[in-house]
């Protein structure tokens, strides 16, 4: 399996071609001969694009490794932390009836702690098929290799078909480690799921450090890992009815052996956490100095809002990391969001474009933050900013 | 100690797009710049390796270009590094990844301590780290915000957001290191004249190099995942574009039609 390249096509005018056309630089075109190098990541934009015939894609039928039938339910990680459930759970648990639907499969909750039943009964309330719950003293504390240990426990004996799990700092240490152990896929930071019949989870991400997004699945392997961050899905409305049930299972010490001794763990004060804001004004490149961040601040409060920004303004150490919205910041679902000098690269807008109302000033027409943005503004932030500010606080006096 | 850091070349900007025409990708991108995560994990490895001696490589996977960030490497002050590249290992997802780098690290010999950074600015999945841990079999930290050595473990401090965790790890282990750990250094020109040729510090890893031989564990072979297809995002229908007129008199109209002033 992969990409053939057929000297016999190849010439000054293909080889040139083909140089051009690739994306990450990795086929070179010297002396007559075309070569393919380890930059190459497989995207296939040479067979589908090129000269037709010169580089082609040789695909091995593989053995089929598993049977897919074997492998029932959709399975939500609960991410309980010194007894809070956070709400990504209930998010996922809803996308989860959404899929299982499809496919007509149950909904599983694994939740692994301590004193966690009063979290566990409030699960049951949204609609699941049953909780796998492992509970023990020694799981008080959340343990890379403690929980791996009783997930993997879990696999073994329900084979659940997808396992969705959030995108929190636990959930990033748990899914990748459960996922190698069982060597098999996992997507990160999906921002769209769906299923198909055959049980293949589609799982939509972007991808290649660009402004693309990758359609990607798992055939050949059970369990399908996947990690969706907070505020990407909308949580099921909770139900009186129970119809689910929970199964306590029986723990092995051999589990329980860590590598990790906790010293102390403290509680910090609740930090500002933009993914919880429901108003918010972001800024970015657009912005000329740090002190014209004093526009920005007054608007957001005028606003009842948070203050948010991109990666860029972080780097240039404008803000704290905790504001940076996007894929190596927070995914953000507010009521309004007010992009100010923001051109909107996929990692920004894959963070915040299911807000419900989105204006986007920038002076750029062409930039990429409009193609998500239900109000595009296309001016200076300067003058829109100031002027903004006036008008709001005079509207207010008015009233 | 011994001290592997796992590095990455990330392109430079971002702004690979696809061409709305030809469906191709318009390469605006290409791999240019050390991680900018993976600084902070070197960063944090040199000043270990000066407080308790022993040695420090950085280990990383990609194409002959990628040598570059290891000399970078080299000129901040690492005694030496690894490139894996092979055609063999194109295309890999994070379990192929993952997977490679551990065979990499195991053909490099014993080590104590392996750091990573955050997350890339490309793949920015934030898994490597842990999967590569699973396969050597060995624990893994993250969100380490700060590390020292005491009696054979590593005593760390762990930022989870809501709570403050200190604890300690046996060796040999991995640690993921936040960005706000430090303030990485610049490579230093000195030893970069000191070294003049830095050739003889890197070794080039390939598919024959390596212990398993099985090419079904590597590239897109050794991969779980595949890409169905790559499409350019959504855009939505129903915006409404303001190019001129009294702008800021339209943006105070939203507001308050919609009711947020």
């Amino acid at each position: 399996m992969g990409l053939k390249i057929n000297q016999e096509l190849v010439n000054e005018q293909t080889g040139k071609a083909l140089q051009e056309l690739c994306p990450f630089g990795a086929i070179s075109y010297e002396a007559g001969k075309l070569d393919i190098n380890a930059g190459c990541k497989l995207c296939k934009m040479c067979v589908r694009k090129g000269p037709a015939g010169v580089i082609t894609f040789e695909e091995e039928k593989q053995e089929a490794i598993i049977n897919k039938d074997e492998y029932k339910g959709i399975c939500v990680y609960a991410d309980i932390e010194q007894g809070q459930t956070h709400k990504v759970t209930f998010e996922l648990i809803g996308e989860a009836l959404e899929l299982a639907k499809v496919i007509n499969h149950p909904v599983y909750v694994l939740a692994i702690g301590k004193d966690i039943d009063a979290n566990v009964e409030e699960i049951l309330h949204y609609g699941v098929d049953k909780v796998y719950l492992y509970e023990h003293e020694a799981l008080k504390d959340f343990d890379t290799e403690t929980y791996t240990n009783c997930f993997a426990d879990f696999i073994r004996n329900v084979k659940p078909s997808s396992i969705l799990v959030g995108a929190t700092n636990v959930g990033r240490s748990l899914a990748p480690r459960v996922a190698a152990r069982f060597h098999t896929g996992l997507t990160a930071d999906c921002t769209k799921l769906e299923m198909k019949e055959n049980t293949d989870l589609v799982q939509i991400r972007p991808a290649f450090g660009g402004n693309i997004m990758a359609q990607i699945i798992n055939p050949d392997h059970r369990p399908q890992f996947a990690t969706v961050r907070y505020k990407v899905f909308s949580a099921p409305n909770k139900v009186s009815e129970i119809k689910g049930t929970i199964e306590k299972v029986k723990i092995n010490e051999e589990w329980l052996k860590s590598h990790t001794t906790v010293l102390d763990v403290e509680q910090k004060p609740k930090e500002l956490d933009i993914s919880e804001s429901e108003v918010i004004v972001a800024v970015g490149r657009g912005l000329k100095s740090v002190n014209d961040l004093g526009m920005i601040n007054e608007l957001a409060d005028l606003l009842n809002g948070n203050v948010a920004c991109s990666r860029p303004m972080v780097e240039a150490g404008f803000f704290d990391s905790k504001h940076q919205i996007g894929l190596s910041g927070k995914t953000v679902k507010p009521k309004l969001i007010i992009t100010i000098g923001i051109s909107g690269s996929v990692q920004f807008t894959s963070g915040m474009k299911s807000s419900d109302t989105i204006i986007a000033i920038n002076n750029d027409p062409n930039a990429s933050i409009f193609n998500v943005a239900n109000y595009g503004i296309v001016g200076d932030l300067y003058e829109i900013v100031p002027n903004l500010i006036k008008m709001i606080k005079e509207g207010k006096q008015n009233v | 100690m011994n001290i592997v850091v796992c590095i990455k070349q990330v392109p430079g900007t971002t702004n690979v797009k696809v061409n709305p025409e030809t469906g191709t990708l318009i390469r605006d991108g290409v791999a240019s710049k050390m991680n900018p995560f993976d600084l902070n994990a070197l960063e944090l490895g040199l000043l270990l390796k000066k407080e308790y001696g022993g040695t420090l490589k950085v280990i990383s996977m990609g194409p002959p270009a990628a040598l570059d960030i290891i000399r970078e490497a080299i000129y901040m002050g690492a005694d030496g590094g690894v490139l894996i590249s092979d055609r063999k290992f194109g295309g890999a997802d994070v379990l192929a990844t993952s997977y490679t780098l551990c065979s990499g690290i195991k053909a490099m010999g014993y080590f104590d301590l392996i750091l990573t950074g955050k997350q890339t600015t490309d793949g920015d999945t934030a898994q490597v780290g842990a999967e590569l841990a699973e396969h050597l079999d060995i624990p893994h930290v993250a969100n380490v915000t700060h590390l020292e050595y005491e009696d054979n473990q590593m005593k760390y401090i762990s930022n989870l957001g809501e709570k403050i965790v200190t604890a300690k790890v046996t060796t040999p282990c991995l640690v993921c290191v936040d960005n706000d750990i430090n303030t990485p250094r610049l490579p230093s020109f000195k030893r970069k004249a000191e070294l003049k040729n830095c050739e003889d510090l890197i070794k080039i890893v390939t598919f024959n190099d390596i212990e398993d031989q099985d090419e079904n564990h590597y590239g897109l072979k050794g991969s779980a995942t595949k890409v169905e297809r790559i499409f350019e995002p959504e855009k939505r229908s129903d915006k409404q574009m303001f190019v001129d007129g009294d702008l800021t008199k339209k943006v105070y109209e939203i507001l308050s039609q919609k009711k947020f002033i």
